[in-house]
């Protein structure tokens, strides 16, 4: 089952390697990672997407407690939660199909970030399957180039992940 | 007080009540050299290779429960010592290993004897520190030693860069360490130990199974106690041999893939199991699938969370220190009225002692070729049992488990996790630096003894008097036992040809040598060795070569499923 781990860790150079040697060391497999400092410099946000049966997440879960840059570590699937990915797509939009592509933005709430003569860059933020009916919705052969983010997560409601 | 980061580095291991620093000098550590030189509180032993000191640390963290510390240069001296490293991670002992590095503006470079310590150790330390400012550099030794040596220990590296041992700061060792992300102590949790009483009690078929754990968490005595008010089974891991005494009526003897037939059929038909302080490792349990029974409900008390539903799951998972635990249990045991049903019990036994009349084993010794078996059986004989015992890595380590019978924690110091050729010497080295009147032996065999013979060399400078027992069959003797066994006796690269002669190398180093070939010279020899204390012996066991370990569980099979003897095969 698809799982999202929120991380907080000590900002410090290597604590990222070790939470990525740790996956690759166990054979846990990582579907998106991404890290970025918090409102405090010291310490850093983790979002984890993953993959593993209910034992192999305990496991990931306990591993990375275990880890001593490692402060916090929470499962988001224990709860109801929010995910959301930035992608950035250049596409050709020539003739025909550059209104197409703009349509096709404005259904999905993009936005259209860059602009020349033969193509368009566009923004367009959300879960993940929003992302991936995007891109089925555009002709791929018009997709030049895609940059996605990973995925960020945070637990709905008051409840707050902090030291 | 304004010190270099060089001599930082010793005040901090003086004020951690360092003893024995092992080591090897090299260009990035020059500066500590020279502070270890101008001083005489912490005293350094010189290997003659990185490895050594690594094993010879941990061997002293073995038998005595302090960490132990080494110190390597940069490049080559960081990956000589790895082995090393990796052995005392897969072991839990409490190490600090100070590296040196080449100077922080060379750092990425290719300098001279550069390598990428912090990432190359990275998956084999507990936690590891490059130290870029040297005002960091006393917080940051403070938190390798606390992080060592506090909950499931391990090794710690603390990588210091050539002008960081230069630089000069005040130096203030701090009294504490508080570290926001990293919270050792945990308390058993009290319902889960009541729980765990009463199925204890409750249990008709108990069986109490004891790994390294108990000897690293220094609670043999509650858990013999224990064992003792309950009288219920109880058997050693590999690691764990000595938690509980050997010698003990309830001791069923060691378990595992070449354990005896009474402890791994006694785990596969209890109702209630009681794991301390073990892992379920593979080498232990065999195949999970085959250890798993309906009904069976396990205990299991460790420091480390994710030691707990690893490989098998639990009923009972208590995380705390085993000392603690095993105290707290005790307690309420001696307050309950309620014992263990004693007609169960004692069936329990019968059952036992019939797995017992097995007498697995037994093994048909020789008058014309020395039995390794029997080597060991005289080794603890003549040492009357009392001696520090460390192993390499192979048949001889597996025999040494075996008919040594250890009565004692920190007696038995041999690589389980890693499993590595090499250790036995420097590890007796390092048990003899911490224990200066103790008999210390290493068992070993002429392969392992190979690996790291050059620290004959070592013992000869420091006067460390250990004997070498060597159960030289001229093979790789688990390999070659696994290609008979497994590979249709095709006996790829593991006969161990060109063999120097041991009595003249010994001799060599100023050491004394001896040859035995017969068996009736064994028990002579060894009181002839042992009566030498103030020299290294070498005595060179011409051992019959075709001889197995038994009982033996092949890998992957369940721990069950035992060859008892060249009749199984």
């Amino acid at each position: 089952m698809r799982h999202i781990l929120s991380l907080l860790l000590e900002n410090e150079a290597g604590a990222l390697s070790r939470v990525a040697g740790l996956f690759s060391a166990r054979g846990y497999n990582i579907e998106s990672l991404t890290v970025a400092p918090t409102e405090d410099p010291t310490l850093s946000r983790m979002t984890i997407v993953t993959r593993g049966s209910d034992d192999v997440m305990e496991q990931i879960t306990k591993q990375l407690n275990k880890l001593v840059d490692v402060v916090k570590v929470f499962d988001l699937n224990e709860g109801l939660y929010l995910e959301r990915e930035l992608m950035l797509v250049k596409v050709r939009a020539e003739s025909a199909a550059r209104e197409e592509i703009k349509r096709t933005a404005d259904i999905f709430r993009g936005r259209i970030v860059d602009v020349t003569d033969k193509t368009y860059t566009i923004e367009l933020t959300g879960p993940r399957d929003k992302l991936d009916a995007f891109l089925e919705a555009i002709n791929s052969h018009l997709i030049l180039e895609t940059v996605r983010t990973g995925a960020s997560g945070i637990g709905r409601g008051e409840w707050v992940l902090r030291v | 007080m304004q010190l270099s980061g060089a001599e930082i580095t010793i005040r901090c291991l003086e004020e951690e009540g360092v003893e024995y620093i092992f080591g090897y000098p090299g260009g990035a550590v020059l500066f500590i050299y020279d502070a270890l030189f101008q001083q005489d509180k912490v005293r350094h032993i010189l290997v003659r290779h990185e490895q050594a000191a690594l094993h010879a640390a941990d061997a002293y963290a073995r038998a005595t429960g302090r960490p132990g510390v080494a110190l390597v240069t940069s490049g080559p001296g960081v990956t000589n010592a790895v082995t090393g490293i990796a052995t005392a991670y897969m072991d839990s002992i409490p190490m600090v290993v100070i590296s040196g590095q080449v100077p922080t503006a060379a750092i990425g470079l290719d300098a001279f004897q550069e390598v990428d310590t912090v990432g190359i150790t990275r998956p084999c330390v507990k936690h590891n520190f490059l130290v870029k400012r040297v005002e960091d550099l006393a917080e940051t030794i403070k938190k390798a030693f606390y992080v060592a040596t506090t909950g499931r220990p391990g090794p710690v590296l603390v990588d210091i860069p050539k002008d960081v041992s230069q630089h000069v700061t005040e130096f203030i060792y701090p009294a504490t360490v508080n570290m926001r992300s990293y919270n050792p102590e945990v308390k058993g949790d009290g319902g889960q130990i009541r729980k765990a009483v009463q199925m204890l009690l409750e249990a008709r078929r108990p069986m109490v199974y004891v790994g390294g754990g108990v000897v690293l968490g220094n609670a043999s005595d509650p858990l013999t106690r224990l064992v003792r008010e309950l009288g219920v089974p109880c058997t050693n891991t590999l690691m764990g041999l000595g938690a509980y005494p050997a010698t003990d009526p309830q001791f069923v003897g060691m378990l595992g893939m070449h354990g005896t037939y009474e402890a791994n059929l006694a785990m596969q038909h209890c109702d209630v199991l009681l794991a301390v302080g073990a892992r379920f490792d593979d080498r232990v349990i065999g195949n999970t699938r085959h250890f798993f029974v309906e009904g069976r409900r396990i205990i299991h008390i460790d420091i480390d969370p994710s030691s707990i539903s690893k490989r098998v799951r639990v009923d009972v998972p208590i995380v705390g220190n085993v000392l603690e635990v095993l105290q707290e249990m005790l307690q309420l045991i001696e307050a309950s009225p309620v014992r263990l049903d004693p007609e169960a019990l004692k069936q329990w036994w019968h059952q036992i002692g019939e797995w017992r009349s097995r007498d697995c084993m037994h093994y048909e010794n020789s008058t014309t070729i020395i039995k390794p078996q029997f080597v060991v059986e005289k080794l603890y004989q003549v040492t009357r049992g009392d001696a520090i015992i460390t192993s390499d890595v192979g048949q001889h380590q597996m025999w040494a488990a075996q008919y040594y019978k250890f009565d004692k924690p920190r007696r038995w110091l041999n690589s389980g996790g890693l499993g590595t050729m090499g250790f036995g010497l420097p590890a007796a080295m390092g048990a003899q630096m911490a224990f200066p009147e103790a008999t210390v032996a290493c068992v070993t065999g002429e392969a392992s003894i190979q690996m790291c013979i050059q620290e004959l060399s070592t013992c000869k400078q420091y006067h460390l008097p250990v004997k070498i027992v060597n159960l030289n069959n001229r093979y790789l003797g688990m390999v070659r036992q696994w290609q008979q066994i497994l590979h249709g006796n095709r006996y790829a690269e593991s006969y161990m040809d060109a063999l120097p002669d041991f009595v003249k190398l010994a001799e060599s180093y100023g050491h004394v040598g001896m040859r035995i070939e017969n068996p009736a010279d064994v028990e002579p020899a060894l009181r002839e060795a042992f009566a030498l204390k103030d020299r290294v012996v070498f005595l060179d066991f011409l051992t019959d070569p075709t001889e197995n370990v038994f009982p033996m569980v092949k890998a992957g099979q369940g721990l069950t499923e035992m060859l008892l003897g060249a009749e199984d095969l």
